[in-house]
């Protein structure tokens, strides 16, 4: 029997190193001005993923991403990993797609690519740390949800036993097929790159990509179909319209406030000794501490 | 009636989550900007003596589901029961804790109602909205309000179009306010029948530890709240100590829990603990936004900084120049030589 993983995975700007130029005016985030890395948790999810396939004879692992022309090097990145294939989503009109818009977006692409036993993303994406899209996904595809998955615990063909990682403790749940699984960060990281896969797949393109390219690649995609990193546009897609993109938003932005700092009249002091006890006899004399 | 509805989570203890009757209270005053009613959604079981416990907060109508299988939380059915709920009541606003069930719940309801939720709200306000292109005016929004992206800006979010407007809040943001303690409300009992279907249960659950919450930061008189400047675990220690000494909690950024120095329970900010302690001593922590919402209502804050930039001084009683080792050592020095 064929055992179809679709991994979903997000390009996300580095908000760690945020410059001047990350926000629009609109309010949207300016991609272009900031790095941009494989989403943390989602490397989590490719490999409790590819832990599924180390165990499951002739399972599959589908990346699937929604993004801009350069999200396609998340796709080979998983590629080097272990992933089979990769699909890129991507058009102007999912450009400003809020967290209902995104998930509605990947339902439609997820649902061309089925049957599938099990759909796998990262809990959160380090942009939003909504942890919304996996759950909306799920709910389209009017499959259960297993958030927060820390471990993978026992996965046969029929059924997959999954520990997940609650705010005070653990629980163990057991899911027969399909379902959605969530990974939490806690899960274990991703293998990294193998060089047999590395030189089997750097030269994957998506169509896009491979027009940009100087160097002719007819004849290895001829023999090496495998390459092609499929891109679908809205036309692909079986969409409502009016659920794509900014239109397709429930949640708009009203107004972005610059941080303001309410400036307290702050006592300087220095790490003298006398400071520092003058500070704490304070603090004593106030009870504030003591 | 276009109501407000808090979804009221029970815990493993069978008690109602602080989080919730946090949102009550919420709930209530922004019921009562809309002139409209606060109900809330009790989904559990063995839950007779809760309604009695949260009319107080200004409660005017509890749905209840009770019933074995609703108990401990599963995401299809708890799911079931409110989407049932909200497609007969057309709630005007939901608010959810952004709690583990929650963020699980929460997104699962906005993707079949197909309406916009924010996660994470540091406020909530209730405001108009004139639509810039086409001059339609919204009366009576729920403003959502978060930091956001890497904390350098705070957005205010709305949904003009789809009710209800959903929220997730964290623990702690919010005040808890018993309104009277003999407001009384109703209850209605939700027939369970025709809404669980045996589908809903196909996820089992197979075992459970679920422990007391060891760390209790947000009732700490004192914190100690090291960031990623501390630069180790074992750096760490010394604000242990000094917490100790003061009879505190030792609180932590974002940045130090992501370096694995402390445990996520002592995260302080947007997607941690709210704190409001007596005193609020920062160690090595520049002050990102989404860190000082969860802080700055602390009624004394000390910064130590080697940067006197930082812009957690810009909020603090005093900033002490100069490294986090050097000093702390030193409170813990003079503070033993001058308490009694």
């Amino acid at each position: 029997m064929s055992f179809r993983i679709i991994v979903l995975a997000k390009q996300v700007p580095d908000t760690r190193n945020v410059g001047k130029d990350a926000m629009k005016a609109d309010g949207t985030v300016n991609r272009a001005a900031l790095p941009a890395i494989f989403n943390p948790e989602d490397l989590n999810a490719l490999e409790m993923a590819l832990k599924v396939k180390d165990q499951i004879k002739g399972a599959e692992v589908i990346v699937l991403t929604m993004g801009p022309t350069r999200a396609a090097e998340i796709i080979r990145e998983a590629m080097y990993r272990g992933a089979d294939k990769g699909y890129l989503i991507t058009d102007r009109k999912f450009a400003g797609s809020d967290t209902l818009a995104t998930s509605y977006t990947l339902y439609l692409a997820v649902k061309k690519l089925l049957p599938c036993q099990m759909v796998i993303c990262g809990r959160q994406a380090i942009d939003g740390d909504t942890a919304q899209v996996g759950p909306q996904v799920a709910e389209k595809l009017g499959i259960p949800q297993i958030t927060y998955a820390e471990d993978l615990v026992t996965v046969s063909e029929d059924k997959v036993v999954i520990k997940r990682r609650l705010e005070r403790g653990v629980e163990t749940v057991e899911s027969t097929y399909p379902v959605a699984v969530t990974v939490h960060g806690s899960a274990d990281s991703c293998r990294p790159r193998i060089s047999k896969l590395l030189l089997k797949n750097k030269h994957a393109r998506t169509v896009t990509e491979l027009q940009a390219e100087t160097q002719d690649y007819t004849e290895l995609y001829a023999n090496r179909p495998y390459l092609m990193i499929d891109e679908w546009t809205v036309d692909d897609l079986d969409a409502e319209q009016g659920r794509l993109g900014l239109s397709g938003s429930p949640t708009k932005v009203k107004k972005i406030d610059n941080v303001i700092l309410l400036h307290k009249e702050s006592t300087f002091l220095t790490s003298d000794d006398r400071d520092v006890e003058s500070l704490m006899k304070e603090l004593i004399g106030q009870h504030i501490i003591g | 009636m276009k109501s407000v509805f808090v979804y009221c989570e029970i815990t493993e203890e069978g008690n109602v989550a602080e989080v919730s009757l946090e949102l009550l209270s919420k709930g209530r005053k922004l019921a009562n900007e809309l002139s409209t009613n606060l109900e809330t959604v009790l989904i559990g079981h063995q839950l007779d003596g809760i309604p009695a416990l949260i009319f107080p907060y200004g409660v005017d109508v509890v749905h209840l589901a009770d019933h074995p299988e609703l108990f401990p939380y599963r995401t299809l059915p708890h799911a079931a029961v409110i989407i049932d709920l909200f497609e007969r009541e057309q709630p005007e606003v939901a608010l959810f804790g952004a709690t583990s069930v929650g963020r699980d719940l929460a997104p699962r309801i906005s993707s079949a109602m197909q309406c916009g939720l924010t996660a994470d709200c540091t406020s909530l306000e209730i405001g108009d909205h004139l639509e810039s292109k086409t001059q339609r005016e919204f009366k009576n929004l729920l403003y959502q309000i978060r930091p956001a992206f890497g904390g350098n800006i705070i957005a205010t979010i709305i949904n003009p179009e789809t009710r209800p407007q959903m929220a997730t809040v964290r623990e702690g943001v919010m005040k808890q306010e018993i309104v009277d303690k003999n407001y009384s409300g109703k209850i209605k009992k939700i027939d369970l029948s025709t809404i669980l279907k045996d589908e809903y249960f196909a996820v089992r659950i197979l075992d459970r530890h679920i422990e007391q919450n060891k760390i209790n930061i947000k009732s700490a008189q004192v914190i100690v709240a090291g960031g990623y400047g501390v630069g180790s675990s074992e750096n760490f220690k010394m604000l242990f100590e000094l917490a100790e000494v003061l009879g505190g909690e030792v609180g932590a950024t974002r940045a130090a829990v992501d370096a694995g120095f402390v445990e996520h329970e002592r995260q302080i900010g947007q997607t941690g603990v709210t704190v409001r302690p007596k005193l609020y001593i920062a160690c090595g922590i520049s002050g990102a936004v989404q860190h000082r919402a969860g802080m700055d209502q602390s009624a004394k804050i000390i910064s130590i900084n080697t940067d006197p930039n930082a812009p957690i001084n810009a909020i603090a009683d005093y900033t002490i120049i100069g490294s986090v080792s050097e000093i702390v050592p030193k409170m813990i020095k003079y503070y033993k030589a001058n308490s009694k």
